[in-house]
C-alpha cells in the first residue's frame, strides 16, 4: 500500500530532519535509492520547483516526492506526514510552555535563548546573503571583486533596504517588495537567463 | 469569521507568500501576526523559533502550530498547520501535474534572482527586529556575538547553542536573584 509506506517515509523524515527544510533532502536522495519512485535527477528538480515556489520549501519537497510517487492524494499523505512529528512534539512543548510560563526559571532560560536564537537566525540570513550576490566558486578560483560579485544584485538590494527605510514606502507588506523584485529581476534579466 | 477558518486561511497567506523556506517567513510572521494580528509578541516569534531550530521537522510548521494552540487549543494548532500547507499541496500539485520545466523557464529563473536580494533584505531587517527585542544587556549582546560567529564558521547541532545559552540565562539570574 504506497499511502501507508509514503505516510511513514515522510512521518520519518519530519521526525529526524532537525533544523527545517533542506535537512530532509538527505532523506529524500535515500528514499529515492531504496524505493524507485522517482529517480535522483528527478529529485534535483524537485529541488529547484521547491526553492522557486511559495511556502516552506521542507512541504514542497513532500508534495512534489508524493504526488510524483502516488498522484494527489500521494501528495497530500506525503505533507500530512512531513508536518506530523512537529505538530505533536510542538503541541506537547506548548502544553508546557503555558503551564510553567509564570515559572522564573522559564524566564530566565528564553532571557539566555533570544539572543542565542537571534543569532543562529543572523547567520543565516548572512549566509544567504553572501550565497546570493556573490559567486563563491569563483573566490576559489582567486578571481576578481567584479568577477565575485552580482552589482546588479547588490544594487537590487540596496534599492529595496533604502525603500524599506523611507517614509513613503516603509510600511508596505513585504509581498509588494518580493513582487517589486521579481518584476525588476524579469525586466534586467537578473539571473542571467 | 469562524476562529478556525481564521487560522487557517491566515497560515494559508503566510504559506503563499513566503519564498525561500523558513527563514523568509520571519518578515511576513512579523507583519501578519505581531503588527496586524497581535497574535504573537515579536518575543514569542523568537521563542518559537529558537524551539522550532531545536526540535524536528520543518520550521514555519512549528511556528504555526504555536500560534494555533495558544489561540484555539490542539483544532487550532492543527488548523494553523493545514492552513500554512495548504498553498504548498495546491501549488506543487498543479506544477507536478503540468508544468514539469518550471524551475527552468528564464522568467522564473531571473524572477526569483530578483526575489532572493529581496528576501535577503527583508530577513535582515527582521533580524534587526528580533535584536531590539533579544539584546537588552552586556550578557546577551555577548551571546548574541559569540552564537553568531560560531554558527557562521562551525556546523554544530543549533541545538547546542540553545541549551547552553538556556543555561547561562539561568545561571546569570540566579546569581543576581542572590546578589540582590
Amino acid at each position: 500500500m504506497i499511502y501507508l509506506s509514503l505516510f511513514y517515509e515522510f512521518f520519518k523524515t519530519g521526525l529526524f530532519a532537525i533544523g527545517g527544510g533542506m535537512a530532509t533532502v538527505p532523506f529524500l536522495y535515500n528514499l529515492a535509492d531504496k524505493t524507485g519512485w522517482f529517480t535522483a535527477s528527478e529529485l534535483t528538480d524537485m529541488i529547484a520547483v521547491s526553492e522557486s515556489t511559495p511556502g516552506s520549501i521542507g512541504i514542497n519537497m513532500a508534495c512534489y516526492v508524493g504526488f510524483t510517487s502516488a498522484g494527489i492524494f500521494g501528495s497530500l499523505i506525503a505533507a500530512a506526514g512531513l508536518v506530523m512529528p512537529s505538530l505533536i512534539i510542538i503541541l506537547i512543548i506548548a502544553g508546557f510552555l503555558e503551564k510553567f510560563r509564570t515559572n522564573n526559571y522559564v524566564e530566565y532560560c528564553f532571557y539566555g535563548i533570544r539572543p542565542a536564537s537571534t543569532g543562529l537566525i543572523a547567520s543565516s540570513a548572512a549566509l544567504i546573503l553572501s550565497e546570493t550576490v556573490l559567486n563563491l566558486e569563483l573566490f576559489k578560483q582567486k578571481a576578481g571583486i567584479t568577477e565575485i560579485a552580482d552589482f546588479k544584485l547588490i544594487a537590487l538590494a540596496a534599492v529595496v533596504f533604502a525603500l524599506m527605510k523611507l517614509k513613503w514606502t516603509k510600511k508596505l507588506h513585504p509581498i509588494v517588495f518580493i513582487a517589486f523584485s521579481a518584476l525588476v529581476g524579469i525586466v534586467f534579466k537578473l539571473g542571467g537567463a | 469569521m469562524n476562529a478556525y477558518l481564521e487560522l487557517f486561511t491566515t497560515f494559508a497567506k503566510v504559506g503563499a507568500m513566503t519564498f525561500g523556506g523558513g527563514y523568509a517567513m520571519l518578515p511576513i510572521l512579523q507583519r501578519e501576526l505581531a503588527e496586524k494580528r497581535n497574535w504573537a509578541t515579536e518575543e514569542e516569534l523568537i521563542d518559537y523559533y529558537a524551539i522550532g531550530q531545536c526540535t524536528p521537522g520543518v520550521i514555519a510548521v512549528n511556528v504555526a502550530t504555536f500560534v494555533g494552540r495558544k489561540r484555539k487549543g490542539i483544532p487550532g494548532g492543527i488548523a494553523a498547520t493545514f492552513g500554512l500547507a495548504a498553498p504548498s499541496i495546491i501549488i506543487i500539485t498543479l506544477i507536478a501535474a503540468f508544468l514539469r520545466r518550471f524551475a527552468e523557464y528564464p522568467a522564473v529563473k531571473n524572477a526569483f534572482a530578483g526575489i532572493r536580494a529581496c528576501v535577503c533584505v527583508l530577513v535582515i531587517n527582521a533580524v534587526v527586529k528580533m535584536w531590539k527585542k533579544a539584546v537588552t544587556d552586556k550578557l546577551t549582546l555577548a551571546v548574541f556575538l559569540a552564537v553568531f560567529l560560531c554558527a557562521s564558521f562551525f556546523s554544530v547541532s543549533p541545538a547546542i547553542y540553545v541549551v547552553l545559552a538556556a543555561a547561562l540565562g539561568v545561571g546569570v539570574r540566579k546569581v543576581k536573584e542572590k546578589r540582590a
